[in-house]
């Protein structure tokens, strides 16, 4: 059996989480997921600003932090932390703790690639209008390729104290591991799905150990020190999820459950590199306190593409807000946005959207949301977007002059008016895996 | 007898682009077939009104006795182009919880 914990759940979760996954009970894995599909642009232009730059800049000093548990310990880190510059990455956790051995993959970044697909004749349409991504062509910030647990597993064959990959998979994190240490085949379907299913339902951190979970909310305990999540994987392909002993939060087949549904298209078919994973194979008990056994997964063969993940420049975005007071906030928050939308108009100002959210009212669940009919304060919240900087600057400076000039009562104005923000929009196609071939380098 | 579907169920919602998906879940297994009679694409189109632009999808997990919805064309553009306060469809979830279902 094998221990494999998730202490990060994205770039930006809590700090605190990888430290104490090591600090509270034995791991034999940490695993940390960086990326969100939009942080892979925020990095490229990092990157492009300054090219010792393009990785989770946390990740360094979180390993500096962690450097002598580890060796002492023989726990070792599995981290899509290096974004596009995972070199770089490797690097500056080198420099941050000098007696590790570090191990990188390549292979993911295509971003140079592009017009050799193009040439190649792969159209790469977006998996979700059809277009083709020659129509971006000139916008494009960043291209990886997703890619799966082996090459992981392969970079954790070389003796590695910590692997660092770029655009891996957030479930291959924890299936890698799992590839390494078992000796798990290629087509090994059902127990490759099963450790993917493992990785999904770590692969958020805490939102499976009592994080944003509905069932009893207010009663689980602790969450001021929630513990993170850990898998006890066995050979076989069935695990359990688990939590440190004394940790909060609380690990429960309903945790789990909702974490098994979040962000899941078909779940027969949950595809990913390394293989097609069916979710309706699953079987969840609860074996003691903070304890699931999950077994009974099967799966299928891996699909004959890859899933490319690009970003482009789209435009441009400003979303204002203002507050209206009691009597008649709804009222006089509407009436100011009939106001700004006639000065927009008449300044011959046209954008690709205008929207206005009451907050307070139905701002989250637009129709579905409880009547309010007499709310104490509204933030009036509009949002532009459109392709012209200026455009959208101009729509800026169209909400404070409310305060005078428009209903009574408006205040919440303090930080000034809203920015005009470039939109990085996110693309994906599907691209044939034979044009992917990922290289593990050991750097010392 | 009529009551809101929170009553027998919870939920999770998120994001994948422009498409939200709602994972509904009975909390006992009996009900389970209350939620595969009630929450239809149809009725969760109607319950969210204009907020969902496209079509509503259902996959059934009857070992989890749990529905999977997905909300196409719901989260005004998705991610970074969206000018919605809820662009990742977090809250959608909790919002089903209020549709008014008939219970045996």
């Amino acid at each position: 059996m094998i221990r494999i914990a998730n202490g990060q759940g994205f770039w930006g979760d809590w700090l605190e989480a990888p430290v104490r996954l090591v600090d509270q009970g034995p791991i034999d894995y940490l695993v940390l997921d960086y990326l969100a599909e939009i942080t892979m642009s925020i990095l490229q232009k990092q990157k492009q600003e300054d090219p010792s730059l393009g990785y989770a800049r946390d990740f360094p000093p979180l390993i500096g932090r962690l450097a002598k548990k580890l060796k002492e310990r023989g726990i070792k880190v599995v981290a899509n932390a290096g974004g596009v510059n995972p070199t770089a990455c490797a690097r500056a956790v080198l420099k941050a703790a000098p007696g590790l051995k570090v191990a990188v993959v390549h292979g993911d970044d295509v971003f140079s690639r592009i017009d050799e697909f193009l040439g190649k004749g792969y159209e790469l349409r977006d998996m979700d209008t059809g277009a083709p991504i020659s129509t971006i062509r000139n916008q494009i910030l960043s291209a990886n390729a997703y890619i799966g647990a082996f090459p992981l597993a392969e970079a954790l064959d070389t003796g590695a104290d910590v692997v660092i990959a770029g655009r891996s998979t957030d479930t291959a994190l924890t299936l890698g591991p799992m590839v390494h240490k078992f000796k798990w085949k290629p087509d090994d379907w059902h127990k490759l799905a099963a450790g993917t299913i493992a990785g999904h339902i770590i692969e958020c951190g805490a939102q499976c150990s009592g994080g944003n979970c509905q069932v009893d909310w207010e009663n689980i305990p602790d969450m001021a020190n929630v513990g993170y999540p850990i898998v006890e994987a066995e050979p076989d392909g069935t695990f359990t999820v688990t939590k440190h002993a004394g940790t909060g939060g609380r690990v429960h087949s309903d945790t789990v459950k909702e974490q098994l549904l979040y962000e899941l298209g078909d779940p027969k078919g949950y595809l990913t590199p390394d293989c097609s994973a069916d979710f309706t194979s699953i079987h969840l008990e609860d074996t003691g306190a903070d304890r699931v056994r999950v077994s009974g997964i099967t799966g299928g063969p891996k699909p004959p593409t890859l899933k490319l993940s690009v970003s482009y420049t789209n435009g441009w975005k400003a979303i204002g807000t203002l507050v209206y007071s009691w009597p008649q906030a709804l009222d006089k928050a509407k009436a100011a946005d009939r106001i700004v939308r006639a000065r927009l108009k008449s300044l011959g100002l046209s954008f690709e959207e205008i929207y206005t959210e009451f907050f307070g009212v139905n701002a989250c669940q637009g129709p579905a949301a409880p009547p309010n009919p007499d709310p104490p304060e509204i933030q009036l919240r509009i949002g532009v977007r459109g392709q012209d900087r200026k455009t959208v600057d101009r729509f800026t400076r169209e909400l404070i002059p409310l305060v005078l000039n428009g209903p009574p009562g408006a205040t919440g104005f303090g930080d000034g008016r809203p920015q005009a923000r470039e939109i990085v929009a996110y693309w994906s196609a599907l691209l044939p895996r034979e044009e992917i071939t990922t290289r593990v380098e050991v750097i010392s | 007898m009529r009551k809101p579907l929170g009553d027998i169920a919870h939920t999770r919602s998120g994001d994948k682009g422009d498409m939200c998906n709602i994972g509904v879940i009975a909390f006992k297994p009996e009900d389970y077939p209350i939620i595969l009679r009630e929450v239809t694409p149809d009725r969760v189109k109607q319950h969210f009104g204009d907020l969902v632009k496209g079509k509503v999808q259902r996959y059934e997990l009857p070992n989890i006795q749990a529905i999977n919805l997905l909300l196409h064309e719901s989260l005004g553009g998705g991610g970074t182009v969206s000018l919605h306060i809820d662009a990742q469809g977090k809250t959608y979830g909790a919002a089903l919880l209020r549709m008014e279902i008939e219970v045996d």
